[in-house]
C-alpha cells in the first residue's frame, strides 16, 4: 500500500529533524525509537511492532488471499478487534456455502479435475462423483481392508501433509481436512490397503 | 426562579435529561448548583480518568447510574497496549465503601475483573442494570457473581466484550426467585450454555423485552422460548441453522407468526440461509436489523430478506450485499435513518464489496438518513457531492475506504471537495471520519463549515501543519479529535494549547510530533495529562534526547492530576 502522495511535503521538517541514526541512513530503514510510520514500512516490520496482542495479525500472514505487496498497518482498517475476530472463523461457514474446491489427480489421467466437496453430502456421493469423472470403479471400502475389488484407491492430502485414504474419517472431518484427492493405482493403492 | 424554594427547582430540573442541559444548569449560580448536585441520579463520565470517584461520590450523593469510558477509541483497533489502564475496580470499590444506592452502570472500553463484578454483586442491594460494551478481563465466573446476588437484576447487557468463558454455568446462577429480568444480552460469549436453564429463565421472566443469545443456542432452543416470550421486541438469534424440513424447523415458522412485537432483529452467528423464511413474517415490524455478523448470508438471500423489511430505521449490515442491494435497500427501506456497511474481507479487495454506486443510490432512496457508516473499495468527489445535496441531516457521517489513501476513483483527484460538500451541506454534523487522498484543503472546508462538529477522526491525511491548525481554529465545537499517520508536527500541536481544556481529548499517532514538543504542551497546561505511550524496548528509550518523534500521543483534559494507575510504558509529561 502506498502512500507516499502525501507525505511529499514533509521533507522540509525531516532536514532539520534530530534523529538518532547514522547520517545517510535510508528513509525506508530508519527507525526512531518511538514512532512507527507504518505507512511506509512493509508487511513484516508492522506486525512485529504489536507483539502477540495483534491476533488478527496472525490471521493477516496466514490469509493468502491478502495481495503480499499491501501492507498490513497497525490500526488499519478502522474496525472493532472483536468484530474482526468473530468474522474470520465465518470464513469457513462462507466456504462450506461458497465451495471447498480441491483439486484431484487421478494416476495415468494427462491432467486435473476440481471438485466442490461442499456439495456432497457424504462419501458416497463423493465416491460416486469421482466414478463418474474419471470413468472408473471404485472397489467396496472396509475399515480393515481399504478398497477391495478394484486396482484404484481414493486418497487425500490432509493439513498434515500425510496421505490417507478416502473414508476412514467422519465426513465433516475429512472435509475441513482435505487438501487435494489423488486417486492411486495399482501396487500404490494396494499397498495403501493393507492393514496399514 | 431564585425566589422559588428549593423543591420547585428540583422538580423543573426533573424535565432535563440530557447530561449537557443538567451540567448547563448546575454553572448558573451556587444554588442552582447545589439543588442540582442533590437531585442529580444520572452522571455520565465520558474519560474516567478526568475525574475521581471520590469526587463523584461527594458531588452527587443521589447517585443511581453511572456511565464510565476507559479506554480511547482507539484502543478498538489494537493501538493502545493491553494494560493500558481503564480499570473499574476503584470506583467499584469506592462506590461500595460510600452510601451510594447505585443501581445502574454502564461500562466501555474498561477493563473489569471478576472481582469488580463479585463487589459490585454483593454492594448495591439495589442493583438493576448492567452494560458492558467492548470491556475485557472477566470470565463467566464474573456473571455468576452478578446472577447469583442481583436480586432485582433488570438488565445484563454484554456487546462485544472479551470474555473468558470457562462454563455456561453462570446462568444456572439466577435464582429460582429472580423475575425480574427484561433485557439479557449474551451474544458474545463464546462456550455453550445450558439450554434447559436459558428455557426456564426465559419462563419465569414475563417482562422480557429484549434477548440476544450466543452461537452455542441452536434453533430448538429458540423456538421453545419464543413460546415463552411472545411479547419480545428485540431477538437476537443464537445459531440459526436447520433442517427446514424438520418438524423442529416449522414450528418455529408457527411460533415465530406469533411474535407481533419483534421490533429489532440481530444474531445469525451461524446461518442456513434456506431457514430464513421462517422470519418473512415479521419483517415488515422491523425498526432496526443487525446482518453485520451474518456472513453465511449472501447477496440474494440477503436482497430477498430485506425486501420485505419497509420500515427499517436502522441497518446493519456486511458489503457483500454489494451495489446492487443497496439499491434494493434504497427503494425499499425509505425511513431508513442509520446505515452501516461493515467489511466483510478486511484485508482482501472483495468482488462483492460496495462502491459510490451504492452510496449515492442510498441517499437518493433514504432522505431521512442522519447517520453513516460505510466501508467501501472506493469513491469519488462527484458522488460525494450527490450525497451532500441528497442528504443534508448527516448528524455522523463516517466513510472508510479500505485502501486509505486512494484518490478519487475516476479523476484521481483527491477527495477534499467530495468530503467539503459534506461539512458545507451538513450543517448538523457531530460525528466526521475522513479516509482518502485528502490534502490540507479538506480541512480547510472543515474549520470553515463544520461549525457543529465534536468528534473528527482522520488517517493518513493532509501535507503539513496547516492541516491541523484549520480544525483547531475553525471547529468550535471539536470534544475529540483522533489522528493517525498525518504529517502534523509540533507547530500544530502548540499553536493553540488552551483548545485542549476545551476537548476531552486528543490522540496523535505516528505523527511528526517530537518529545519536545509533547513535553512543553505539558509543562504550559497543568490540567492536561500528556500521556505518551511506548511500547518499544525500554532500554532503547533516551528520555532526553527531545527530537524524537512520539509514536502515540493522548492528552485529555483531568481535574486530578496524572494517573497513579499507569503502566511502566505510559509516560506521563
Amino acid at each position: 500500500m502506498e502512500s507516499k502522495v502525501a507525505y511529499d511535503n514533509d521533507l522540509n521538517l525531516k532536514a532539520t529533524e534530530l534523529r538518532l541514526g547514522l547520517p545517510g541512513t535510508d528513509d525506508r530503514e530508519e527507525q526512531t525509537l518511538f514512532s512507527a510510520r507504518n505507512n511506509k514500512r512493509p508487511l513484516p516490520d508492522t506486525s512485529k511492532e504489536c507483539g502477540s496482542k495483534k491476533k488478527s495479525d496472525a490471521q493477516h500472514v496466514d490469509n493468502e488471499t491478502a495481495p503480499p505487496t499491501k501492507a498490513q498497518i497497525v490500526g488499519w482498517p478502522p474496525i472493532r478487534s472483536y468484530r474482526k475476530n468473530n468474522l474470520q472463523p465465518k470464513k469457513s461457514d462462507q466456504a462450506e456455502v461458497a465451495g471447498i474446491y480441491v483439486k484431484v489427480s487421478m494416476d495415468g489421467a494427462p491432467y486435473l479435475r476440481k471438485i466442490d466437496l461442499g456439495i456432497y453430502q457424504g462419501y458416497p456421493e463423493l465416491l460416486k462423483a469421482l466414478e463418474s469423472m474419471f470413468k472408473f470403479t471404485i472397489g467396496e471400502y472396509s475399515e480393515r481392508e481399504g478398497y477391495k475389488g478394484s486396482e484404484y484407491a481414493p486418497t487425500y492430502e490432509d493439513k498434515d501433509g500425510d496421505w490417507m485414504l478416502v473414508g476412514d474419517v467422519p465426513w465433516d472431518m475429512f472435509m475441513s481436512s482435505c487438501k487435494r484427492l489423488r486417486i492411486m493405482k495399482g501396487s500404490e493403492a494396494r499397498g495403501l490397503g493393507c492393514g496399514v | 426562579m431564585n425566589y422559588f424554594p428549593d423543591e420547585v427547582l428540583e422538580h423543573v430540573f426533573d424535565f432535563l435529561t440530557s447530561h449537557r442541559d443538567r451540567n448547563a444548569v448546575s454553572l448558573v449560580c451556587s444554588l442552582w448548583y447545589r439543588v442540582e448536585r442533590f437531585s442529580r441520579q444520572r452522571v455520565f463520565i465520558g474519560n474516567c480518568y478526568a475525574i475521581s470517584p471520590e469526587k463523584l461520590i461527594k458531588r452527587f450523593p443521589g447517585l443511581k447510574s453511572l456511565t464510565l469510558k476507559g479506554k480511547h477509541h482507539f484502543a478498538d483497533f489494537n493501538l493502545v497496549p493491553y494494560d493500558w489502564g481503564g480499570y473499574v475496580q476503584p470506583w467499584i470499590e469506592a462506590l461500595a465503601k460510600s452510601r451510594i444506592g447505585l443501581e445502574e452502570l454502564r461500562l466501555k472500553r474498561m477493563v473489569v475483573s471478576d472481582e469488580s463484578l463479585e463487589l459490585l454483586s454483593r454492594s448495591f442491594a439495589n442493583f438493576k442494570a448492567l452494560v458492558l460494551v467492548s470491556c475485557e478481563g472477566f470470565t463467566t465466573d464474573g456473571l455468576a457473581a452478578i446472577a447469583a446476588n442481583c436480586r432485582f437484576l433488570r438488565e445484563l447487557d454484554l456487546q462485544e466484550n472479551e470474555i473468558d468463558d470457562h462454563s455456561g454455568h453462570w446462568l444456572s446462577c439466577f435464582p429460582d426467585s429472580c423475575t425480574s429480568l427484561t433485557s439479557l444480552n449474551f451474544a458474545c460469549l463464546k462456550g455453550e450454555i445450558n439450554s434447559a436453564s436459558l428455557e426456564r429463565l426465559v419462563a419465569r421472566s414475563p417482562n422480557l423485552r429484549s434477548l440476544r443469545l450466543n452461537r452455542s443456542v441452536p434453533l430448538e432452543t429458540l423456538q421453545k422460548i419464543l413460546v415463552q416470550a411472545p411479547l419480545l421486541v428485540d431477538l437476537g438469534t443464537g445459531s440459526y441453522v436447520h433442517d427446514p424440513d424438520s418438524e423442529t424447523y416449522n414450528k418455529l415458522k408457527t411460533t415465530i407468526l406469533t411474535c407481533k412485537s419483534i421490533r429489532n432483529l440481530s444474531g445469525f452467528l451461524e446461518v442456513d440461509p434456506r431457514c430464513l423464511p421462517a422470519i418473512f413474517p415479521i419483517c415488515l415490524n422491523l425498526t432496526y436489523l443487525n446482518l453485520s455478523y451474518a456472513a453465511g448470508i449472501h447477496g440474494s438471500e440477503l436482497i430477498k430478506l430485506i425486501r420485505r423489511c419497509a420500515k427499517l430505521q436502522r441497518l446493519w449490515i456486511l458489503d457483500c450485499i454489494g451495489d446492487k442491494g443497496l439499491e434494493v435497500v434504497a427503494s425499499t427501506c425509505n425511513e431508513l435513518q442509520e446505515l452501516r456497511v461493515f467489511p466483510s474481507d478486511p484485508l482482501g479487495i472483495g468482488h462483492d464489496a460496495v462502491t459510490e454506486y451504492g452510496l449515492v443510490a442510498i441517499s437518493i432512496g433514504c432522505p431521512k438518513l442522519h447517520s453513516l457508516l460505510y466501508f467501501c473499495q472506493q469513491m469519488t468527489n462527484a458522488a460525494l457531492i450527490t450525497v451532500a445535496r441528497n442528504c443534508p441531516n448527516f448528524i455522523r457521517f463516517r466513510l472508510c475506504i479500505l485502501d486509505p489513501t486512494k484518490p478519487d476513483a475516476v479523476t484521481m483527484q483527491p477527495l477534499d471537495d467530495g468530503f467539503g460538500a459534506i461539512v458545507q451541506s451538513c450543517k448538523f454534523l457531530r460525528r466526521l471520519s475522513l479516509t482518502g487522498l485528502l490534502t490540507d484543503q479538506v480541512f480547510r472546508y472543515i474549520g470553515m463549515y463544520a461549525e457543529q462538529l465534536e468528534m473528527l477522526s482522520v488517517a493518513f491525511a493532509g501535507n503539513s501543519d496547516k492541516g491541523m491548525l484549520y480544525v483547531l481554529n475553525g471547529c468550535k465545537k471539536l470534544r475529540k479529535l483522533e489522528i493517525m499517520d498525518c504529517p502534523f508536527g509540533n507547530g500544530a500541536l502548540l499553536s493553540d494549547a488552551g483548545k485542549y481544556e476545551t476537548m476531552r481529548s486528543l490522540w496523535m499517532s505516528s505523527c511528526e510530533i517530537t518529545l519536545s514538543g509533547c513535553k512543553t504542551l505539558a509543562k504550559m497546561m497543568p490540567r492536561l495529562n500528556v500521556e505518551i505511550i511506548n511500547e518499544h524496548d525500554q532500554m532503547e528509550i533516551c528520555p532526553e534526547d527531545d527530537g524524537q518523534r512520539v509514536g502515540k500521543l493522548y492528552l485529555y483534559r483531568t481535574l486530578v492530576g496524572p494517573r497513579k494507575d499507569a503502566p511502566e510504558f505510559v509516560w506521563n509529561l
